[in-house]
């Protein structure tokens, strides 16, 4: 009979403690963060979206070859030899056209392994987290400052200055060769002896 | 009131009809106001914020969420039995819309002048378990059958608490009409039921005591009526999906809610009416005092709203405060400590009234 009435009581004490401890709570200020308002500050090493600075980067493909899932995609024209590209900040010299840069942000693991490498230091993390999309494409970010059209001259340029190249090439082979062959004729008619005749082919193969 | 609309139409099916709406231009912006009041009191008792981003502080959010479920599209599961399906939200409403026919508003406005409403109160308040049962049975969901059972089983026992502490009170007021009972605890507040009613006598003292266990009874067995934190086990979230309402989309899912919070103010006012004066001012009228009669209406209107609307955010608080309590408790809470309560209560305050 005495627990029955203590039970009571302390089932009735207790629902008030409770209730004194919520009512203090309702005073309590709030710890929301009213977020798209308020955003919390980011710590200072925070890994989100990559960026990439064009003006600096060199082309050099360390970044997208120490990707362990492979994001990055890098294609790059060599530079004609009267062209100049300028300098990145550092001061290396920039000699290939970046024509394509494109990183797959959904594939990302922001790992930041691309970062590290980059001699020029132009690929880095940014601050930016808000960054979804609708479609899957559109997190394919493309970071190339060529257009479509400049990309397909420079490649020609480059493919002609290379045909121009084999060109010239075949041209001095042709006239190397045939400049053996005169000399062959001349020896094969002025006849000498065995030992120059053995020694004359290396240097054929040489030139 | 109804006489004053008879002579104003001139028919009295009009002014019945309109009569009878009148509580649902009270219960509609309160649900608007209670859904809120809820979201907000539970969010700064947890330290948050709650909705804030429709209007100033998110006050229009219960509006936008009315609106939204307005438009959803009215689901109904293939198994279910489709016309007790549709009927129950209905039926739930009513149940808890027809107590308001007993509820003195004013002096001068109350649904219905009958003179067993406290009775009919008890009686219509078993209504809302039919259409319970009903929803939960038709949905052919075995949580909003289990959801279903709790609640007929919970409602029906706690009638038993809430009728016997309303009889003492019966006995001390020795009315059963809810109007004639506010009209009592007039003027003061030490009038109030609460207080030992308004006669002034040495019983009046050894009344109030027993009027504090009577008034932490009524309170707890109407809240576990309703179906309220820490006696939510119909809908309990994280064991019944959603109880007796999984079921439900849009408009009738908004049925159910209309209920629950209709059903709320109900009982904070039946409380308010029989320990706390109901519409009566606690501190005399201000219509009086500066002569206007036609102000006195208004206030207790006011006195009527704030008192119910306090008893519902207590509901709140404790919602927010307890724990749900298990099925077996929710048992041993009704059967073996309000129910002898409520009779030794009974029968000592029958007692001191015989003095
Ligand atoms: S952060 Fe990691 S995963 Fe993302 S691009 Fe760089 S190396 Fe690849
Ligand atoms: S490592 Fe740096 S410089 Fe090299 S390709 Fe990547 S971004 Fe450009």
């Amino acid at each position: 009979m005495k627990q029955y009435f203590k039970n009571t009581w302390e089932g009735l004490w207790t629902v008030f403690v409770g209730m004194k401890i919520t009512f203090k709570h309702l005073f309590v200020p709030s710890v929301t963060i009213q977020y798209p308002d308020v955003k919390v500050p980011l710590p200072e090493r925070v890994r989100n979206r990559l960026y990439v600075n064009m003006d600096d980067c060199i082309g050099c493909d360390q970044c997208a070859r120490a990707c362990p899932v492979e994001c990055i995609e890098i294609e790059t024209v060599k530079s004609m030899p009267e062209e100049d590209l300028g300098k990145t900040s550092n001061g290396k010299k920039k000699a290939l056209w970046v024509t394509k840069f494109n990183i797959d942000i959904a594939k990302c693991c922001y790992c930041q392994l691309c970062v590290f490498p980059c001699p020029t230091e132009c690929i880095y993390m940014t601050d930016v987290y808000e960054f979804s999309e609708f479609k899957r494409e559109d997190l394919l970010y493309k970071f190339s400052t060529l257009s479509g059209e400049e990309t397909l001259q420079k490649k020609e340029n480059f493919e002609k200055f290379q045909a121009e190249k084999e060109a010239q090439k075949a041209a001095e082979i042709k006239a190397k060769a045939e400049a053996a062959a005169k000399a062959k004729a001349e020896s094969e008619s002025k006849p000498n002896s065995d030992e120059t005749k053995q020694s004359e082919p290396p240097k054929q193969e040489n030139s | 009131m109804y006489n004053f609309l008879t002579e104003l139409t001139g028919n009295e099916i009009i002014a019945a009809f309109i009569s009878a709406m009148l509580p649902v231009v009270f219960i509609v912006p309160f649900v608007i106001f209670g859904v809120l009041a809820e979201r907000k009191v539970s969010a700064h008792i947890q330290d948050r914020l709650g909705p804030m981003r429709v209007g100033y502080h998110g006050v229009l959010q219960t509006v936008a969420d009315f609106f939204k479920l307005i438009q959803k599209e009215d689901i109904i599961a293939e198994g279910a039995d489709r016309k007790f399906f549709n009927l129950a939200p209905y039926l739930v409403f009513v149940g808890s819309y027809a107590v308001y026919a007993a509820l003195p508003f004013t002096s001068t406005y109350i649904g219905s002048e009958t003179d067993i409403g406290l009775f009919y109160i008890i009686a219509v308040s078993g209504f809302a378990v039919a259409g319970i049962l009903m929803g939960g049975w038709a949905s052919n969901n075995k949580y909003s059958l289990y959801g279903a059972l709790r609640s007929a089983a919970q409602i029906v026992s706690y009638e038993i608490p809430t009728a016997l502490v309303i009889l003492s009170m019966v006995m001390l007021t020795g009315t059963l009409s809810l109007a004639t009972m506010s009209e009592m605890q007039t003027a003061y507040f030490w009038n109030w039921n609460i207080f030992g009613g308004a006669e002034w006598a040495f019983t009046k003292l050894l009344l109030i005591p027993f009027m504090f266990i009577a008034f932490i009874i009524l309170y707890i067995s109407t809240l576990a009526e309703v179906n309220r934190l820490p006696f939510d086990m119909p809908e309990a979230e994280s064991e019944l999906v959603a109880g007796y309402s999984t079921e439900y989309s849009g408009m009738k899912f908004a049925m159910f809610f209309l209920a629950e919070y209709g059903n709320m103010f109900a009982v904070s006012a039946l409380v308010s009416v029989i320990f706390f004066g109901g519409y009566q001012s606690p501190f005399g009228y201000l219509g009086n005092s500066l002569g206007l009669q036609w102000l006195i209406p208004y206030e207790q209107l006011f006195w009527f709203a704030l008192k119910g609307i306090l008893f519902v955010l207590v509901q709140m608080w404790l919602r927010w405060t307890l724990p749900r309590v298990r099925v077996d408790q929710l048992m041993t809470i009704c059967w073996k400590y309000l129910i002898p309560y409520s009779f030794a209560n009974l029968i000592i305050i029958g007692l001191i009234t015989l003095l």
